[in-house]
């Protein structure tokens, strides 16, 4: 007879370990399958963790965690070919307790969380790869892994398989995703020693500045860049939906190097050697490409039901809500000793009322609207770049004069009618 | 310095390679008469794909296992796979 647990749960990210973490804290007995050497060793993001949902799991982590640098400062820029039109928000409150976020390596990250979980009782099991769902009469009992008499069974298993989720797909909770629904994102941690990171970017030891970059990032394409300053390391990474990248005929990787080759981004990273190379997936479907997150002796977390905000570049913050959330239904699920859909759904009505789901639909038609108006990233971005150059250049124009100029610029190009359409189009997709 | 070439980028990474590809080309017919664009070997964040006259080469010691042929390929030609346990790419940092 094979063993059986409560609970498994097949990958080790932060919707995975937060999910594990949270039942075996509560006395379930739980297996946790990793296909990776290590948890983290096949996880790539940004670099941008949030403080608030992580602490609801784990208070004051970071006195303990691996950690880079508290953000205290986030630039935005809206780029092009040789200028930019940068704002932002720098605040020392988000330096200190209890913080706003971090910059983190997510290789030692996910390493330290799943350790707390093996801490909190959960049978961590590396190199192991969960092929399919077992199912029998409707209901998922079980995963069947690439290891001899590999057949494990438990009460619910729990799909944290990142953004590829082939369980997902072979159980039908949804469709091959299409390539509007993903992003491809690829970065280079670039070392830099800690001096010059906090010279360049203005910065004290302990606290750390994130840039996102919008337009010619990405040729104007939709997608965006950024850069994180880690101790002493920067992370700079684009990244676009695969539809565009397919439609624009990109590499990748070329448009990175375009990107820390632009005389905008150049001089953050002179000197820099590269330590590592990353591609990744991002769900950016967004609320209409949420799967079916629960079923007979099933949940879905994280990356694997799409959870991600790609405007406010959160994942794994509602990653980790979800895995906890998850537990907290599957707990109640074995307080009754019942695992149908009908229990498990609890954690459906849970996410559906947190602001997961209130922020993914607010944002429900954005990636829509960007993707088939390209004029926001390709039009808007230089004509911001073109008014704030002439409104800041002193040539005898009077200020007045040179307001008109700027709107007849605008207006002129497109037809005022169209731009008042593009501004209300803009406004009602993210409003 | 930082890496210029995709081959530079390459390098830094560390691969535990199976001696089995996780990524089949279902039918090499397919991407000889059907698609010109031969897209997957643009977009292929570590260039696994490479086009031979006749034949699609299949580079998966490089994969990053990202997904994106599996999704992109126009003819869903892919037979999309996960390395055994233990293989494959392994980040070290992020």
């Amino acid at each position: 007879m094979p063993e059986k647990f409560d609970v498994i749960v097949v990958g080790a990210g932060p919707a995975g370990t937060s999910c594990a973490y949270t039942c075996a804290k509560n006395g379930l007995k739980v297996l946790q399958l990793e296909r990776g050497e290590y948890p983290g060793s096949k996880n790539v993001m940004g670099g941008v963790l949030y403080r608030k949902q992580m602490e609801e799991i784990i208070p004051e982590f970071w006195k303990e965690a691996p950690l880079e640098r508290p953000v205290i400062e986030q630039r935005f820029w809206m780029m092009d070919k040789e200028s930019t039109v940068s704002f932002g928000y720098k605040g020392l409150e988000w330096g200190m307790e209890p913080y706003n976020n971090f910059t983190v390596l997510r290789a030692p990250f996910d390493q330290w969380f799943a350790a707390k979980g093996v801490e909190q009782g959960v049978l961590l099991i590396n190199e192991t790869v969960a092929n399919e769902c077992i199912v029998e009469n409707g209901k998922v009992v079980g995963v069947r892994t690439d290891r001899p008499d590999g057949d494990v069974y438990a009460d619910v298993v729990v799909l944290a398989d990142g953004v590829n989720s082939l369980l997902g797909k072979q159980l039908g909770f949804h469709k091959e995703f299409r390539p509007d629904e993903v992003a491809l994102t690829v970065m280079e941690v670039i070392n830099l020693s800690k001096e010059k990171i906090n010279d360049r970017f203005n910065l004290e030891d302990n606290q750390g500045c994130t840039i996102e970059i919008f337009g010619d990032s990405t040729k104007g394409n939709l997608g965006t860049a950024f850069i994180y300053t880690n101790k002493e390391s920067i992370n700079i990474g684009v990244g676009t939906t695969l539809s565009s990248m397919i439609k624009a005929k990109l590499k990748p990787y070329d448009l990175l190097d375009y990107l820390k080759n632009h005389s905008m981004v150049k001089p953050l990273l002179a000197g820099g050697e590269s330590a590592e190379y990353l591609a990744h997936l991002i769900p950016e479907g967004g609320y209409h490409s949420v799967p079916k997150v629960a079923g007979n002796g099933v949940v879905v977390v994280g990356d694997a039901a799409q959870l991600v905000n790609a405007i406010h570049r959160e994942g794994s913050n509602m990653a980790m809500s979800s895995g906890k959330m998850a537990a907290e239904a599957i707990i109640r699920a074995k307080e009754r000793n019942d695992f149908s859909v009908a229990s498990l759904n609890s954690y459906r009505e849970a996410l559906y009322n947190s602001f997961i789901m209130k922020d993914l639909e607010k944002y429900k038609d954005a990636a829509h609207t960007f993707e088939h108006h390209p004029q926001y990233f390709r039009e808007y971005i230089p004509m911001m770049n073109q008014a704030m150059s002439k409104f800041f250049t002193v040539d005898g124009t009077p200020k007045r004069e040179k307001q008109k100029q700027i709107m007849r610029s605008v207006t002129g190009a497109k037809g005022t009618f169209k731009v008042i359409q593009d501004v209300y189009r803009a406004w009602k997709a993210v409003k | 310095m930082s890496t210029k070439t995709i081959e530079e980028k390459q390098y830094l990474l560390r691969f535990k390679c199976d001696t089995k590809s996780h990524l089949t080309v279902l039918d090499h017919d397919i991407c000889m008469t059907k698609c010109p664009d031969k897209i997957c070997t643009v977009f292929c964040p570590a260039e696994v794909y490479k086009w031979e006259g006749t034949r699609m080469q299949v580079g998966y010691e490089g994969c990053h296992e990202c997904g994106s042929c599996r999704i992109g390929c126009p003819y869903q030609n892919i037979k999309w796979e996960y390395p055994k346990g233990g293989h494959g790419i392994v980040f070290r940092l992020a």
